[in-house]
């Protein structure tokens, strides 16, 4: 397998690369192979590589931090505190797409709360319309045929009620005062 | 024989608690050690610490052994860290790379009991020195050496936490030796008189 070069005239910044690989024992054949030939000729990457392998040593020296005592009860606490997974308990590694569902449910509610009495008008309007259009034109061949307009007339031969009397009149229209 | 991670995260989904206690032992000290240098900051790597191992414990039923257990510990880890300090950086309270340890900070590192206070001092400066000067690394480069010189994981598997490519890692890891092999020359230089090529190749070599 070749490594990060394969040419045979490897300058020092092409060698870079590899110098970790090499010293931490992680480079392939070709980079290690190239890597101890390049160094062997060029005192500065040599030099580099030493600084390196000193760099590895010294930064062991640095402490590692130490968790509190109380670390291990506090993750148990909070697992304890985790809520069971329901019917729902899918939704919880998902907050996400819980919230965008929620949204979308909330606006559809919302849209159809304040949509359906609207529609409810426009379908009212669209029947009386329709009712009326129905009658007009029910009536069009009555009133377009003038034997059955002629016909009519009889209508104002209809006795004319006789007027009722005024006192009446007024005893109906003061009742509401007489109480 | 110790049980495999992937064995134990595997038990964890069948719902034994004890697995997922063996979990914790095992990589509470990495995790918080890890963040703590991400981070730099006590409190919030142990926090920080504690939403890994839950995120982990709430993935158990999903948690399929494709990829190494400790690849997706690291990479749940580093996403955390690298929200915090986003988060932090917008809340404008990032600490000065150049400020001293905080006294937190140093009360968790704990010294050896049988060492003299001077000779404790000057390693505490020591390691102040080599710390600020890792903690001064950009961030993806000093998540890459606390994953390769700390937690010695190989190529492949710090290239999947840091989803890049191998060969962009190896450059990313070479410029922050570098840059640490420039910092902490005080301590990494050597004499004017360059030794035998052969001397001290392998000395140092991590595994």
């Amino acid at each position: 397998m070749k490594g990060l070069f394969s040419s045979e005239n490897v300058n020092c910044q092409g060698i870079s690369a590899a110098l970790i690989p090499y010293l931490d024992g992680r480079a392939t054949v070709n980079e290690q192979t190239l890597v101890e030939s390049h160094v062997a000729e060029c005192p500065a990457c040599r030099t580099r590589l030493q600084e390196f392998s000193r760099l590895f040593g010294v930064l062991d020296e640095l402490p590692p931090m130490q968790p509190s005592p109380s670390f291990d009860v506090r993750v148990r606490q909070r697992i304890s505190a985790e809520p069971a997974a329901g019917w729902f308990g899918w939704l919880l590694p998902a907050p996400r797409l819980a919230f965008s569902l929620a949204v979308l449910l909330g606006l559809f509610t919302w849209m159809g709360k304040f949509q359906s009495p609207g529609m409810d008008n426009t379908g009212a309007t669209a029947t009386t319309q329709s009712e009326q259009d129905f009658r007009a034109i029910r009536d069009l061949g009555v009133l377009e045929n003038y034997d059955v307009l002629k016909g009519f007339d009889a209508l104002s031969e209809l006795p004319v009620p006789p007027p009722r009397p005024a006192t009446e009149d007024q005893d109906n229209g003061d009742g509401g005062g007489q109480l | 024989m110790a049980r495999s991670d992937v064995q134990l995260m595997l038990e964890t989904k069948d719902g034994n608690s004890a697995s997922f206690d063996l979990l914790l032992q095992r990589y509470r000290t990495p995790l918080v050690n890890f963040l703590y240098r991400i981070v730099r900051d006590s409190g919030a790597a142990e926090d920080l610490a504690q939403e890994v191992f839950l995120r982990v414990y709430r993935a158990r039923d999903r948690y399929a052994p494709s990829a190494k257990f400790t690849t997706w510990l690291f990479r749940i880890a580093t996403n955390l860290a690298l929200n915090k300090i986003r988060d932090t950086r917008h809340q404008k309270m990032e600490l000065s790379l150049d400020a001293p340890a905080k006294e937190d900070e140093q009360v968790m590192e704990l010294p050896a009991p049988e060492k003299r206070v001077d000779q404790m001092m000057l390693e505490r400066d020591r390691a102040d020195f080599i710390r600020s000067a890792v903690e001064a690394l950009p961030e993806k480069q000093r998540i890459a050496v606390m994953l390769h010189k700390y937690e010695e994981m190989d190529y492949q598997e710090i290239a999947k936490v840091l989803q890049c490519s191998e060969s962009a890692l190896k450059s990313l890891l070479f410029r922050a030796y570098e840059t640490l092999r420039v910092q902490l020359a005080p301590l990494v230089g050597l004499p004017a008189q360059n030794s035998d090529v052969t001397v001290g190749f392998r000395k140092g070599r991590l595994s």
